[in-house]
């Protein structure tokens, strides 16, 4: 039986990494967005440039479920090498479009999916002579075949068309005909729509759909970051990128071209570190961007950072490791080497935004956490939240908020006779005062450093200061707890024992797996943390259930781990749901998953109701 | 406590400069470095090119890397703010300094393994950016922190104190300075009071990345095995004291010669280095020709003093970025926050 859904489904398109798929496959998700129907793509692509094969998924999700699903009803299977594979991925009752210039053999199709074939080589062949037009156009045709496959209303693609090429106008008819093409073939030769098929809604709303690091880099412009200084790394680049671009157009001055910011590309990440940590060091927001090798090579500096108190700020944007590992696929595995970076007792802040939303608002806020903290902080964003585009809230500003400089010594405060001891816990939050180089000519400077030293910043190798400083430094890392984003509690509809932890971008993922484990009976509350150090909600949210899962995209459990070492729990009281082969996780695992490991929970309580 | 205060005095008759500071306005703390060292005596020089020039000491800023040359920051300009980084990592720490504050004077201090080995490419890196600084390299051709290891800029065929010979070629940071693009490359001699103080001064003048190259002898070389003045014989049998300073109480090594001729200097290890002073007739507007000065001098077993290359016209970082003229760290919400308006507008483009 071919499945039959009306916005909700998924569609992937298989190809090969630098066809000009990529533009042509988004206006296909686009125009599904401008129906009204909440959509969840995703990017699944080579660590190379040219040849490999790429996949851009796209959950159609009137549902507004935005976490993978996992599973593909229509396959766009426009990649010969990966043909086996993507045949073999489309679930039964399942749709297969594919370019049918040449034979395909029956053995290499299924019979439990229908299978469109249009023969898009023969048809650019005769409608184009240049080659790049034809790959191009191809693309296009595609786009417009499926739009009368599946009931996508034809003139918002043409819309969405004539907005990508505003300013390039010639380009707008032959997109409008080639889209026509294929439109007008679907339309001739099969019977549209199939099962699968879109209807309008109102369910986007006034969401935006944007990537997590656009919208990060964006964060860091209404954070206050004056200087940016990194290194490209996969998926971090774009990040950085993002801030140049936002820059440009919002922070240099119209009249003189003087810009209000400065970005370096360092030589390496210890050199872009370094540039953040002197700047900072000087009263300037810094920040760089990397992924987990760039944040291995930082170790020293952070170390440097915090001993010697100087605000950072850190836009990890978490790939798969270890070592280079998947570069180009999604982990949340940089959470232990972040939370404990650098030789010698240290811990870090960490954040962890669940959507470009929330990378946008954390991004701003760590530029205050880490003024107010003097510490460096970590946005722990990741390949799937930073390099797909999500429909999330629309990002919100109130003009009134001010930057929170933390505290800063000034000239008149100095000259007014206030004691400045550097490391002095005046009061009693672990956070000293500091002042900017060149604030007075005779009192508040002091020398920077990463020996130990005494609370008026004296070089000192004696224990006791040096103990004294430790211990203000856990009492700045207690201050902290309040100061990070609280954790935010999904109450299940039932009282359940059963709890549920997660962060990240596992939060769409978990979203739907909680009512789908609810639908099943299984019902379960779930805490996404969103900062560290965790404040008392999570341990008592911890205390208050029998069993809690801890889901995350990593081998080993660092969240649990993470969570067994700061606030003394019993182990087996967390249990570990992983998912880690790079792909984001999905609804359907983590039900899977719970599901299984619930049942064994739940017996005990069955046999009481039994007896 | 190795911290050290130095006791205020001032005599009457104590020159001023044009700030009314006295030369004690330029001090810091009292040094720990082995008695004789070089790199005391060019912090003097340090203290007192910013004396003659009239810098106010708060608003310089010192950074310097790890080892006994990146101490020295404590011991000159104890008004100015100063950090002592990681090891061979200053470079990278100035520039981002630099970039929040261009008003500032930046002084960086280093010594040849914090920026010939471990951070030869961070030194590489902040001179071909044109940071605005004054970079200097206090080189002892060892390692002296940690106790007298070969550098990168040792000579090949010389003998470590252990009597081990260095089999690689060094690196000569002038000619790398050169190569990278520095607008002012300079090399002197710590006991060469009127070379080095003047350079000082030029180089905190000049715009862009001013690097000097400065010989300073090590004095720690004397500390062989069986010597109960070694650094460890004190160490063991006297903790309470400076051990370092006890060491030798040598008189540091100093040099007085004209420009245009050598002289030799002996160095504590008994080893000896000749020093070319560039005559008066030397062109420093010529890139090219100061690389092969250079080349022939050290073909000749000389080393060559004074001002190597400048170039007057220079740039520097900000000039490049065509950053504001205001420092970044001064700029307030207004300058920096572009506010609700063009959040909706972005979020409008976005949908
Ligand atoms: C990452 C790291 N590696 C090694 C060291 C040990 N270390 C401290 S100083 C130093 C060498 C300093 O030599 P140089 O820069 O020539 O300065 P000098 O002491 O001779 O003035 C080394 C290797 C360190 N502090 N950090
Ligand atoms: S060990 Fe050498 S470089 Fe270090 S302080 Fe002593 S003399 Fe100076």
């Amino acid at each position: 039986m071919p499945i039959e859904s009306v916005n909700d489904f998924v569609v992937r398109f298989a190809n090969v990494n630098g066809s000009g798929s990529a533009s042509a496959n988004q206006l296909f998700a686009r125009a599904i967005m401008r129906m009204g129907v909440p959509i969840a793509p995703r990017n699944i692509f080579p660590s190379n440039i040219q040849g490999l094969p790429t996949w851009y998924e796209v959950r159609v999700t009137e549902a507004d479920h935005l976490g993978a699903r996992g599973g593909t009803d229509l396959m766009v299977a426009m990649n010969p090498q990966t043909w086996d594979k993507d045949v073999a991925a489309i679930e039964p009752g399942g749709y297969l479009f594919y370019d049918s210039s040449r034979p395909i053999p029956a053995s290499k199709l299924r019979t439990d999916v229908s299978v469109i074939g249009m023969p898009l080589t023969d048809i650019v062949n005769r409608e184009y002579s240049d080659p790049r037009q034809r790959q191009l156009f191809k693309n296009i045709i595609y786009v417009g075949a499926l739009a009368a496959l599946l009931d996508i209303e034809i003139g918002v693609v043409e819309t969405l068309i004539g907005e990508q090429f505003k300013g390039k106008d010639k380009l707008i008819a032959p997109n409008h005909r080639a889209l026509h093409i294929g439109f007008d073939y679907a339309k001739a030769n099969f019977a549209c729509p199939i099962g699968l098929r879109v209807r309008r809604a109102d369910k986007v709303g006034d969401r935006i759909f944007v990537e997590g690091n656009a919208a990060a880099g964006l964060g860091a412009v209404y954070g206050g970051a004056t200087v940016c200084a990194w290194y490209p790394i996969t998926p971090s680049t774009s990040l950085a990128e993002a801030f140049e671009r936002y820059c440009v157009r919002l922070r240099t001055d119209p009249d003189t071209g003087k810009r209000r910011y400065a970005i370096v590309q360092a030589e390496d990440e210890l050199a872009s570190i370094g540039m953040v940590v002197g700047a900072a060091w000087n009263g300037a927001r810094a920040f760089t961007a990397t992924s987990g090798p760039g944040i291995s090579l930082m170790q020293e500096f952070l170390g440097l950072a915090y001993f010697a108190e100087i605000p950072a700020v850190l836009f990890d944007v978490q790939r798969g490791g270890p070592s280079t590992g998947m570069p180009t696929r999604t982990q949340q595995s940089d959470i232990l080497i972040c939370a404990y970076a650098a030789h010698g007792d240290t811990k870090h802040v960490l954040l962890f935004p669940r959507d470009p939303h929330e990378a946008f608002t954390f991004g701003a806020q760590a530029f205050d956490l880490a003024d107010r903290l003097q510490t460096p902080i970590f946005v722990m964003l990741d390949l799937d939240i930073g390099m797909n585009q999500h429909l999330c809230a629309p990002f919100a500003w109130d003009d009134a908020r001010l930057l929170d400089r933390g505290k800063v010594m000034t000239h008149d405060e100095l000259e007014a006779g206030r004691d400045f001891g550097r490391y002095l816990d005046v009061d009693g939050d672990g956070i000293p005062y500091r002042t900017y180089p060149g604030t007075h000519p005779s009192r508040g400077s002091f020398f920077t450093r990463g020996s130990t030293r005494d609370r008026y910043a004296r070089y000192t190798e004696e224990g006791a200061p040096y103990v004294d400083n430790m211990e203000r430094l856990l009492r700045k890392f207690e201050t902290a707890k309040a100061l990070v984003p609280p954790p935010l509690l999904d109450k299940a509809a039932q009282p359940t024992r059963i709890g549920v932890i997660h962060y990240g971008s596992t939060g769409p993922a978990m979203d739907e797996a909680v009512r789908l484990l609810g639908a099943d009976g299984v019902h379960v509350d779930a805490l996404r943390v969103r900062g560290f150090p965790f404040s008392h909600a999570v341990t008592d949210f911890i205390a208050d259930h029998e069993q809690v899962f801890v889901v995350e995209q990593n081998r080993d459990g660092q969240l649990r781990t993470l969570l067994l070492a700061e606030c003394g729990i019993d182990p087996a009281q967390l249990v570990a749901v992983l998912h880690y082969d790079g792909t984001p996780i999905t609804a359907r695992f983590i039900r899977r998953e719970i599901a299984a490991k619930a049942s064994v929970i739940r017996t005990p309580a069955r046999r009481e109701v039994l007896s | 406590m190795t911290y050290l205060a130095k006791p205020k005095f001032h005599h009457p008759a104590i020159e001023l400069n044009d700030l009314g500071f006295t030369h004690r306005d330029y001090e810091g703390a009292i040094s720990t470095l082995c008695a004789g060292c070089g790199h005391d005596s060019i912090s003097s020089a340090i203290m007192r090119a910013c004396f003659e020039l009239s810098l106010p000491p708060h608003r310089i800023a010192k950074l310097s890397g790890i080892g006994c040359s990146s101490k020295t920051p404590t011991y000159f300009l104890g008004q100015s703010h100063g950090f002592n980084s990681v090891h061979g990592r200053m470079p990278s720490v100035l520039t981002g300094a630099n970039l929040a504050n261009r008003d500032l004077i930046y002084l960086g201090v280093s010594g040849d393994g914090d920026s010939a080995s471990i951070g030869f490419g961070q030194f590489a890196h902040a001179i071909r950016r044109a940071v605005n600084m004054v970079y200097i390299v206090e080189n002892n051709g060892v390692y002296g922190l940690t106790k007298g290891q070969f550098s990168a800029t040792s000579d090949r065929g010389s003998k470590s104190k252990k009597g081990v010979m260095n089999a690689d070629s060094p690196i000569d940071l002038v000619t790398i300075a050169l190569q990278l693009g520095a607008t002012f490359v300079a090399r002197s001699f710590s006991g060469d009071k009127d070379q080095l103080v003047p350079l000082i001064k030029a180089a905190l003048e000049h715009k862009g990345a001013a690097f000097i190259d400065c010989i300073s002898p090590c004095v720690a070389f004397n500390n062989h095995e069986g010597s109960t003045k070694s650094f460890d014989y004190v160490r063991a049998h006297n903790a309470a004291l400076n051990s370092l300073d006890f060491i030798t109480g040598r008189a540091p090594i100093t040099a007085d010669y004209a420009e245009g001729t050598t002289q030799d200097i002996a160095l504590h290890d008994g080893s000896t280095i000749r020093l070319r002073k560039l005559s008066l007739d030397y062109d420093v507007s010529d890139r090219g020709a100061a690389l092969n000065h250079l080349y022939q001098v050290h073909a000749s077993g000389e080393i060559a003093t004074g001002l190597i290359y400048l170039e007057d016209d220079s740039s520097d970082l900000h000039e490049r970025l065509n950053t504001d003229e205001r420092p970044l760290n001064a700029l307030a919400e207004a300058d920096l926050i572009p506010g609700a308006a063009a959040l909706a507008r972005i979020n409008a483009g976005l949908r």
